[in-house]
């Protein structure tokens, strides 16, 4: 396949069946490849859409400063777009985020401001907003509200899947920004009243919990929860397993929350199969694996795994 | 066999300690009904009168039971129901 440019390669992702993973020939797995992006994830979609769309408004010209919370991917996908149009972007990010990503961003030339680990992305949010009041000029593009991030997973992921997968009965994805949940199962339900929607939850260790206040919940804006069937929380060690049993089973290589969507896409396949009714099953698979070897989520048991993993966001 | 039931550490002063709790009933409600006999307290500390409270999850198999059917969910031997306080998750 030919493109112009980068940017032109975004999207179109390959869906590939999970046989060994899946319980029969009725309920059966599909994995939506979305590491298959310019920077290697789901994110290169909305970063795209979002700075696309500033860009329509006339919020952007060259030399622009853009300044995003992201704990990575996002920052990622922003950085491309943004070096190769010209802006400045500024990150705020959780200290306790891997290593490969500091890397990444500084590589594609933007500056990092750390947030206190202790407070997760929620802390980088409240950072980030602090930062966007005192430089009124900066640009922030705000993935957690900005209607451009869902709207790209409406226009482009969703209609791919629905083409490569007409028979869909489920829809499962990684809970963040809710952009690809909200985006993907608006579209789908249009073409498929029936469809479920299933988000998979990241449930971390109470060291990270136990330090934020329990009524501080944060809810992006985006969230929209009746277009949910379902919501799964899904613990580290079993997305950790799961991502495992994606390289054992079927050869993937994938991120963490690729594991904890598989994690919720297996229980929903197991309802499928007590209940006797077959079902398509498509789980996205957010990134690869490349940007967490190393939290050590890919060597030695699945306990020392879990162990070096604690404390760690890894969605 | 039996329903498993992890309870969150802020919890665990209703159960001497214990990370996980065994207990039997055909839905939620009646699940945590029986924990209470043994467990005294957690009931209140669970539901209120409109329901499960506010700042608290459960999950059955992983799945939140406010998308099931709340306190009325179908439970059975070999489940498991993890019990947490509600803080909204990572985001990316």
């Amino acid at each position: 396949m030919r493109y112009d440019n980068l940017l032109d390669s975004l999207g179109r992702t390959p869906l590939v069946g999970l046989p060994r993973l899946s319980p029969s020939g009725d309920v059966r797995l599909w994995a939506k490849l979305e590491d298959r992006n310019p920077t290697g994830s789901v994110k290169d979609r909305a970063a795209f859409f979002m700075i696309a769309q500033a860009e329509k408004e006339g919020l952007l010209q060259p030399g622009s400063v853009i300044l995003e919370p992201t704990s990575g991917n996002t920052g990622i996908s922003l950085a491309m777009v943004a070096r190769l149009r010209g802006y400045r972007l500024i990150v705020v990010m959780p200290e306790n985020t891997s290593e490969e990503r500091r890397l990444l961003l500084r590589m594609y030339g933007a500056e990092i401001i750390g947030s206190p680990a202790a407070g997760g992305s929620n802390e980088a949010v409240r950072v980030a907003r602090q930062l966007a009041a005192e430089h009124p000029e900066w640009v922030m593009l705000y993935q957690y509200g900005n209607e451009a991030n869902a709207r790209a997973h409406y226009e482009t992921t969703g209609p791919e899947i629905l083409a490569d997968l007409p028979s869909i009965t489920h829809f499962v994805a990684g809970l963040g920004t809710t952009g690809t949940l909200m985006g993907v199962g608006r579209y789908l339900r249009e073409h498929k009243p029936d469809v479920k929607i299933v988000a998979a939850e990241p449930r971390y260790g109470e060291l990270v919990y136990g330090l934020r206040n329990v009524d501080e919940g944060f809810v992006p804006e985006l969230y929209d929860e009746s277009v949910l069937t379902t919501r799964f929380s899904v613990s580290s060690a079993d997305a950790l397993r799961r991502t495992r049993e994606l390289i054992d089973a079927e050869g993937i290589f994938a991120g963490i929350s690729a594991g904890a969507a598989l994690h919720a896409g297996l229980g929903m396949a197991a309802k499928a199969v007590a209940a006797g009714e077959p079902a398509d099953i498509a789980v996205l698979i957010a990134d690869g694996g490349w940007k967490y070897l190393s939290t050590g989520a890919y060597s030695g048991t699945l306990d020392e795994a879990e162990a070096r993993l604690e404390g760690q966001l890894w969605a | 066999m039996a329903i498993e039931v992890r309870i969150p550490t802020i919890l665990r002063t209703y159960t001497d300690g214990a990370k996980q709790v065994e207990g039997t009933g055909s839905t939620l409600d009646e699940l945590i009904t029986d924990l209470e006999q043994r467990h005294g307290g957690l009931r209140d500390r669970l539901v209120d009168d409109g329901g499960l409270r506010r700042f608290v999850n459960v999950y059955l198999n992983d799945e939140d039971v406010r998308f099931l059917a709340g306190l009325e969910t179908p439970v059975k031997d070999g489940d498991t129901v993890t019990v947490l306080p509600a803080v909204a998750g990572g985001a990316r």
